[in-house]
């Protein structure tokens, strides 16, 4: 989904330096093209990342994360991937409790020689979080926001923020 | 008991009605309850499908409906080519698009939730092979049978979920639980030559005639198939066979059907041997008759 | 702090579709960013003396370039700030190639997109500190995993070169997949005359120890210092005392066993030495088949043995050795072709593996170099190849073309003529592929000396009439069907990874690809290196390979391994975890979490407990900075700091007036 005719969205990447990286670097190679609201921050493994980098993220307004790591069992250190599944899988439970849409945080684990299942990840990633749309504002700037969202309580539908 | 609703298929009321009959008979006796479908029409086969995709597959979608209106889930037919056709149109109708599409064509509109199935699987998969066997009165033992399944009964393999595409076991198991010898038939799923009976003969003579040849080499005192083409190109056509090749096949053609009919006792006349034009008799004579001490 | 930004404009490759001289003004723009400009190619030695040129003229202290992935550059960039005179670690890579050029299309985003990335590498930048790589020792042995010719090679060029080799082999003999072929192409000269005396070379070679019946059972430790268990499985026979004599391999009262050796075309004694040339040349037995073992009581062979080294109550034994490299060369496994239900799937006995036919043609094979079919021993006149199984073929998830089968299927079809003057070959084949010396002219003898009929067209089925086999396939030249009546059906099946590789890659930390095959760090420029320093491979454990090309591989990493411990010391990487001992608390979680044992509990002059890194053994993952609840484990060139200061970069931080 190219994003030239919307506004592009800020999505922030974690890649493993190891698989992930190698697998969007594979895909820059292959000249699959994808979406370009996507910045990608390299680490050297998915179990380098804490929880905490993903939801400062979301507090600066980011509108989606993005977290990949090699498959589990193929680590490059052995086991960071586990860890990484353990704390991004509670991340992603205890996200909805602090007000943030879990849907804007994903994790996935693609290898160095998959280019083609990164651009498909990146392509859905991206097409979710514009279907999702912006990231609603924590702080509600004016009274019409507040309303908004009043309304939208007294219909019964869900928060933005809470959703 | 199993009930399940009943697609016969244009041949089963012309070319084919000792196969129906047959079908019906054994399905009565072992204690499969079959309910017409109401109001059946054409399923969509060769001349509509060749055409246009979405009349061919509104014309199954019609009859699908009709079972459903009937608050069944189930329907089996006897012929592989109205199977082949059945399901395609129910894969083709996962499609939303070509839903709508077809749909736009009928009264009623089809909501996909029909599961067709060949009688013939319906015998191998939910009927006990034990519970067949312990109601043979007349098992076959003595004949020599090659099971022919033609070309469309399991392919495509994905499309039809039903046994081995190459290999398929499901006649031969069925004609060994009631007793009969079955060769090891290596051609089962190739072509008979099909609808070239009528524009080009040849090609069916030539076809057909290498299945017979690969049937005799083995021994088979007859073939079984489960398809009213199939056994309209070997059986109705062998003489034309001979003639062209040069041959002197004299091998009888029964539908599975009528020999697991016979197996069971059921009454001749229901089983339609009558209807074969090569002679039965020499074939069903290599049964053994079982002790006559009943 | 002074930085310099670079942008490169990768000839076209990025100026494509980025504006580079509009990135580099906005770069300008960004913090402590002094100097920014636009190169044409960054890493040529006119771009890195520019770099150097630059720092030295505007002092700069940190120097960002944006170009490829640092996968590919970071090292090279590394070098070349170093010599400016400025640590290694002063610098930072921003991938507008990869990430930015090459996979959108539309310039003003793109443009946006990289300044973005540069700015990340920017704020990265201004939190670096200068890091110092430390030395270690390394071990000077080098343990070859897997005996097969790439194995073999790798071993006597490392024992040649003077390094002490372990060659640890999971089948009883080393020779692997060769030792079982009959001819080689192009040349068809004898494989065993071959191989042969290089497997004697590895038994008499003082610098090699061999294990056979051995699998590598686990590997720690890291670059020059591997520790690795051995697991020597059973063999029931004394091998100190065993001298091959074959005695008991005669009298063995159990010949049921398929003998894998000759691919199960015959059996073999439950106590055997697999083929006349192996080496180890000792006796083993076969636990699964063996009366005395399975039903306590036989034992002729331990009656027969002359030297008594028969001993039932073997058990398996665990070796643990130190290297300081390692090479796999674990080869590859043949396609199973029953995934074909068109081939019969197993229902007739005369339809066999090109493997199999190896073994037919070979005269110490198990019908003597006579070719004999299998169904009734009777000599196959028309025999029919059938090439591409379980290559190039989607449906069974081997796309790749295995690459010798062409090859091999020349040379079978021209031993068949050379076995059995009368006889006629037919070769089903999709496209004969055969580059390399003297190969396309060898599948021509074959077509044109020895008279092969090459039919270009898949196989649709076979069938069984009266004893022959009808083979029927597309000949998609004339545009026909042709049915060929075979007597033989050699299957020429692919190769796919082999057994047990992707268990051994993870122990190893090598990734395999979807496949299986072990992925190498760069496919063009660093073909037996992997992504784990100090392990490298050999043969078709990284994909399909022929002979030459795994001995050739064999070589190559032998080399690398000769470079690597030809060094007295190698540097280890300094981004590695570091303890600030004033946060630390002594809670040890970091010790439980590292998978290397990388961090040791100490006292501080007080008696506190607190972490330590043991800096040569970590490797640099950060798990530990996750854990640790006080944040005072910090891996070096990646903290917690400079991470945030990335996200920042990305997101900057909002101001909430009324969280006030």
């Amino acid at each position: 989904m190219p994003a030239q005719d919307v506004r592009e969205l800020r999505i922030v990447g974690f890649l493993c330096n190891w698989c992930s990286y190698g697998g969007a670097d594979t895909a820059g190679v292959g000249r699959f093209s994808q979406p370009t609201d996507l910045r990608i921050i390299r680490v050297p493994c998915s179990g380098r990342i804490d929880p905490l980098f993903i939801v400062r993220a979301l507090l600066n307004g980011a509108d989606g994360v993005l977290v990949s790591g090699c498959h589990p069992r193929d680590c490059h250190y052995a086991e960071g991937n586990f860890y990484a599944r353990r704390r991004l899988e509670l991340l992603k439970r205890f996200l909805p409790v602090t007000g943030f849409d879990a849907r804007r945080f994903e994790y996935t684990w693609v290898s160095a020689s998959e280019g083609q299942r990164w651009q498909h990840v990146v392509t859905e990633f991206t097409r979710r979080i514009h279907e999702l749309g912006p990231a609603p504002n924590f702080n509600p700037a004016s009274e019409m926001d507040w309303n908004a969202l009043a309304l939208h309580a007294a219909q019964g539908q869900t928060c933005p923020c809470h959703g | 008991m199993h009930n399940i609703a009943y697609y016969p298929g244009c041949s089963g009321q012309g070319t084919s009605t000792e196969y129906d009959r047959s079908t019906r008979a054994i399905c009565q006796a072992l204690d499969i309850a079959l309910t017409d479908v109401e109001d059946w029409s054409c399923c969509g086969s060769s001349p509509a499908h060749t055409v246009n995709h979405v009349l061919s597959a509104a014309l199954s979608a019609r009859n699908l409906a009709q079972v459903e209106a009937m608050g069944m889930t189930r329907v089996a037919t006897p012929c592989p080519s109205c199977l082949s056709n059945l399901r395609t149109a129910t894969h083709k109708m996962k499609d939303p698009d070509f839903q709508s599409k077809a749909n736009a064509l009928l009264d009623t509109p089809y909501r996909n939730t029909v599961d067709v199935q060949s009688v013939l699987q319906v015998l191998a998969e939910h009927v006990d092979p034990e519970y067949i066997k312990s109601k043979v009165v007349n098992p076959l033992t003595g004949i020599k049978i090659a099971c022919y399944y033609g070309c469309i009964m399991n392919r495509p393999p994905a499309l039809m979920q039903f046994d081995h595409h190459e290999n398929p076991m499901a006649m031969d198991n069925l004609m060994a639980a009631i007793g009969a010898e079955v060769v090891p038939f290596p051609l089962k799923v190739e072509c008979c030559g099909a609808s070239f009976g009528i524009p080009r003969g040849d090609i069916v003579h030539k076809l057909s005639g290498k299945l017979l040849d690969a049937g005799r080499r083995l021994g088979a005192d007859c073939f079984v198939t489960a398809c009213p083409l199939c056994q309209m190109n070997l059986d109705l056509r062998q003489g034309q066979i001979n003639d062209a090749l040069h041959e002197n096949f004299k091998i009888p053609i029964f539908y599975y059907t009528q020999l697991l009919g016979y197996a069971l006792g059921l009454d001749r006349a229901e089983l339609g041997f009558e209807k074969l034009c090569v002679d039965p008799r020499r074939a069903l004579g290599k049964i053994k008759q079982p002790a006559q001490t009943r | 702090m002074r930085i310099g930004v670079f942008i490169c404009h990768c000839g076209s490759n990025i100026a494509g579709t980025v504006d580079c001289p509009s990135v580099a003004a906005t770069a300008l723009t960004y913090p402590d960013v002094v100097f920014s400009t636009d190169t044409m190619y960054a890493c040529s030695e006119p771009g890195q003396d520019a770099i150097i040129q630059a720092v030295k003229e505007k002092n700069l202290d940190g120097v960002v370039v944006a170009s490829c992935t640092p996968r590919m550059h970071e090292q090279t960039f590394r070098r070349a700030v170093e010599r400016a005179g400025l640590n290694r670690y002063m610098f930072e890579m921003a991938n507008i190639r990869e990430h930015v050029s090459w996979i959108g299309k539309t310039k003003d985003l793109n443009t946006n997109k990289a300044a973005e990335l540069v700015r990340m590498a920017v704020e990265k930048l201004r939190r670096n500190r200068p890091l110092f790589a430390k030395r270690f020792e390394t071990v000077k042995r080098v343990l070859v995993i897997g005996g097969g010719v790439a194995g073999i090679q790798a071993a006597l060029d490392c024992a040649d070169g003077g390094q002490e080799v372990v060659l640890v082999e999971r089948e009883q003999s080393i020779g692997g997949k060769m030792a079982k072929l009959d001819k080689t192409f192009p040349t068809v000269d004898c494989s065993s005359c071959v191989l042969g005396p290089k497997m004697v070379d590895i038994a008499q070679h003082p610098n090699i120890t061999l294990y056979t019946c051995s699998e590598v059972e686990s590997v720690g430790g890291y670059v020059g210092n591997f520790q690795v268990t051995i697991r020597k499985k059973a063999t029931y026979v004394d091998w100190s005392k065993c001298t091959g004599c074959g005695l008991c391999v005669e009298k063995c009262p159990s010949r049921k066993h398929p003998d894998t050796f000759n691919e199960g075309l015959c059996t073999a004694p439950s106590i055997n030495i697999p083929f006349p040339q192996a080496i180890p040349k000792k006796a083993a037995i076969n636990a699964a088949s063996c009366i005395m073992l399975t039903k306590g009581k036989c034992g002729v062979c331990a009656k027969v043995c002359p030297v008594k080294c028969i001993d039932f109550e073997q058990k398996d034994e665990l070796v643990t050795v130190d290297v300081g490299a390692v090479v796999v060369a674990t080869g590859y496994d043949l396609f199973d072709w029953h995934k074909y239900p068109q081939y019969g799937e197993g229902r007739y006995k005369d339809v066999i593996t090109s493997m199999q036919y190896e073994r037919l043609l070979s005269a110490s094979g198990p019908t003597g170099g006579h070719i004999k079919r299998p169904s009734d021993g009777k000599e196959p006149k028309n025999v029919v190849f059938i090439q591409c199984v379980g290559s190039r073929d989607r449906s069974v998830n081997r796309p790749y073309c295995s690459g010798f089968c062409c090859m091999y299927t020349a040379k079978q079809a021209i031993l068949t003529k050379d076995h059995v003057p009368d006889s006629q070959s037919f070769v089903f084949y999709m496209d004969i592929r055969s580059p390399g010396k003297m190969y396309d002219e060898f599948t021509r003898r074959a077509m044109e000396e020895y008279g092969a009929q090459y039919v270009r067209g898949r196989v649709s089925m076979i069938y069984p009439q009266d004893d022959k086999l009808i083979v029927r396939g597309a000949d998609t030249l004339a545009g026909t069907q042709v049915e060929v009546p075979a007597d033989l059906v050699v299957l020429a099946v692919g190769a796919e990874s082999a057994r047990g590789a992707v268990q051994l890659g993870e122990k190893l930390r090598v990734a395999p690809d979807q496949y299986g095959f072990f992925v190498e760090s760069h496919p063009k420029l660093k073909p037996v290196e992997t992504n784990t320093a100090g392990v490298f491979l050999a043969g078709a454990c990284q994909g399909p390979k022929d002979i030459p090309a795994s001995v050739g591989q064999g070589s190559a990493a032998a080399s690398k391994v000769l470079g690597l411990l030809s060094k007295k010391e190698l540097e280890s990487d300094p981004a590695v975890s570091r303890v600030n001992p004033g946060r630390c608390v002594g809670c040890g979680k970091c010790v439980q979490t590292c998978p290397f044992g990388a961090i040791k509990m100490i006292e501080d002059r007080f008696g506190n407990p607190k972490a330590e890194v043991i800096d040569t053994v970590c490797q640099g993952c950060g798990i530990c900075t996750v854990t640790c609840p006080q944040g005072a484990i910090q891996l070096e060139h990646f903290t917690d700091n400079q991470i945030l200061a990335e996200v920042n970069a990305l997101c900057p931080p909002k101001m909430f007036a009324n969280f006030e």
